[in-house]
């Protein structure tokens, strides 16, 4: 085997790996505070990279319609919700989170919106719409779920995952889209070149991991989110809401996707049901982490880039058999390790 | 001297099972009330449904509140707090991160006096502060829990079964520490199996049986009462007869 070749793959994997780790840790994150498992944490990569895409065109994304619409249901909700006690206070906080911050962000995204916006300003507006979307999914679907199952709560992803899908087949339509790359520099090292937009993915892991290990080690609100993922009824017992903590955890989750969807845009094309596929990786590489450890999803998530980047080169069309494959082993390692996992109750 | 706690005709079912029938009950200021009683009484399933954990039916009020519409973390915030029987630690954190979070609901500046008052009732844990809660004692975990619950600079700590599990000379510590919140401004209410201890420390006291108060009176009549000795104290009075 030539090691040029060897490197060049390896490279490709641990960008790809990257991208994963990411994902993947977003998915720790969540299930961890929530118990959800986020299958439609693709749908987060591929709203924030078409959005991006569609706002590098000089024109305005479906998604922020739907993110004020999701605002405005999850109003609803709220409002449902405090019928019996109705207080001002809680209404007025509700409107300006649900209604004002939605509708914000839409009348910024018409008014920066052109042909000329720089890159950095898209970028913050289609994090900013994704985030968004994140939050009132939480609210929507999972927070009246809070009390149930794990089943239930998976259910309720997938149906997520499937609605989410159809209105991306409907913002963005059935062709794929690029985005332009963060940075058109390079480097050479040797044999290996490394674009600017690699190194760009290398950089945001890097200072996201490091950003989530400050959160959650060092902050007032990430050692409550860790808590809430510890002991859900002890969290509760000293005044940390288990839905401020799920909001968080989804905040979190939609950023993630989205800037990974940003960074893979500009990469390779990306169609609207593209993200279900690459939330996948990430969501192995969370399953070889047991779903509870960041560093073993981090490291799972590169050898899953790895290993798919060699078998593209050596049997693309069993591509993703094999990566999706790598899952077998672990589960069977998991299940002989692990005594019988009983579902919380609380 | 009006009631900080007062619970009223207070039901609490698990499905069908009605638990606690028709509890009524007060916790006046700066005072320790305790409910005393045997396994499966339902003092646990009470002292929840007063918490939020599980739904009451009735009525209970707290520091003038109506607390029906309030969950857990509201009443948390008006200033109740429960010590659970299994602790609830957040177990792969260290101690200091578990007392920090038990003033999560209140200012900065007051936590940092909090620690200070914590940590001067219970100097075990501020040796300990940098170990995992998961790795302490029986006996410094249950320290740790009353710490967290009074970080947030409660009103009345409720506490169950503080001395459950625990070798006896750590359960006159801490029976002692809940002695001196009184010192503190804390009420106290107190559900424990080892009455003896607990009537001791105790202004006034309920005894519960089969899910209903069948006596109630200040803690030195519950103590000297003929019944109550039998079935609870271990002990007969003298010439003492069954009720």
């Amino acid at each position: 085997m030539n090691t040029t070749i060897m490197l060049f793959l390896l490279q490709d994997g641990i960008t790809n790996g990257a991208i994963y780790a990411l994902l993947g840790l977003a998915l720790v994150l969540v299930f961890a505070v929530t118990r959800v498992i986020l299958i439609p944490q693709g749908e987060f990569v591929t709203f924030g990279a078409l959005s991006y895409a569609v706002l590098a065109t000089g024109k305005v994304p479906g998604t922020a319609w739907l993110a004020l619409a999701m605002g405005a249901a999850a109003f609803a909700l709220d409002l449902f919700d405090a019928r019996r006690s109705l207080r001002l206070k809680r209404i007025l906080r509700s409107l300006a989170l649900n209604i004002a911050l939605p509708a914000a962000i839409l009348a910024l995204t018409y008014g920066l919106a052109g042909p000329r916006t720089p890159i950095a300003v898209n970028i913050a507006l289609s994090l900013l719409i994704v985030a968004a979307i994140g939050l009132f999914l939480y609210r929507i679907a999972f927070q009246p779920l809070a009390h149930t199952s794990v089943l239930v709560l998976l259910i309720a992803s997938v149906g997520c995952h499937l609605a989410l899908q159809g209105l991306g087949l409907v913002f963005f339509g059935a062709e794929g889209l690029r985005g332009p790359a963060l940075s058109s520099a390079a480097l050479t090292i040797g044999p290996l070149r490394f674009t600017g937009q690699s190194l760009a993915v290398y950089g945001l892991t890097i200072a996201f991991i490091v950003a989530l290990w400050l959160f959650f080690g060092f902050t007032l609100m990430g050692k409550a989110l860790r808590a809430t993922a510890v002991n859900r009824l002890g969290a509760r017992l000293v005044g940390i809401r288990t839905t401020l903590s799920g909001q968080i955890a989804f905040l979190l989750a939609s950023l993630i996707g989205a800037i990974s969807g940003i960074l893979i845009v500009p990469i390779t094309t990306l169609y609207y049901d593209t993200g279900f596929l690459i939330g996948l990786k990430g969501f192995i590489a969370a399953i070889i982490g047991g779903l509870v450890s960041y560093p073993l999803t981090a490291v799972a998530a590169l050898i899953v880039g790895s290993v798919e980047a060699f078998s593209s080169f050596y049997a693309s069309n069993f591509k993703e058999v094999i990566v999706f494959t790598l899952i077998l082993p672990v589960l069977v390692l998991r299940s002989l390790a692990a005594p019988a996992v009983e579902e919380e109750k609380d | 001297m009006s009631a900080l706690l007062s619970v009223s005709d207070a039901h609490v079912s698990y499905g069908k099972v009605e638990a606690v029938r028709s509890v009524s009950l007060d916790v006046a200021d700066n005072e320790i009330v305790t409910i005393i009683g045997a396994n499966g009484a339902g003092k646990t399933t009470l002292l929840n449904a007063i918490m939020g954990v599980l739904p009451l039916k009735g009525t209970t009020a707290f520091a003038g509140m109506d607390m029906a519409a309030l969950d857990i973390e509201d009443r948390v915030a008006a200033g109740l707090s429960l010590v659970p029987e299994h602790r609830e630690l957040f177990g792969t954190m260290n101690v200091e991160d578990n007392l920090l979070l038990g003033a999560f609901r209140i200012p900065k500046a007051t936590a940092a006096q909090s620690f200070e008052r914590v940590y001067a009732l219970f100097p075990r844990l501020k040796e300990r502060r940098k170990q995992l809660a998961g790795t302490l004692s029986g006996g410094e975990q249950q320290m740790l829990a009353m710490g967290r619950a009074l970080m947030g600079a409660p009103k009345l700590l409720m506490l169950d079964e503080p001395s459950l599990g625990l070798a006896p000379i750590i359960v006159a510590d801490i029976f002692r520490t809940i002695g001196e919140l009184r010192a503190a401004g804390v009420s106290v209410l107190l559900i424990e199996q080892n009455a003896q201890a607990a009537l001791k420390i105790a202004d006034r006291a309920y005894v519960m049986e089969l899910g209903e108060f069948i006596l109630s009176g200040s803690a030195s009549d519950i103590a000297s009462n003929q019944r109550v000795a039998a079935s609870y104290l271990g002990f007969q009075h003298e010439g003492a007869s069954e009720i």
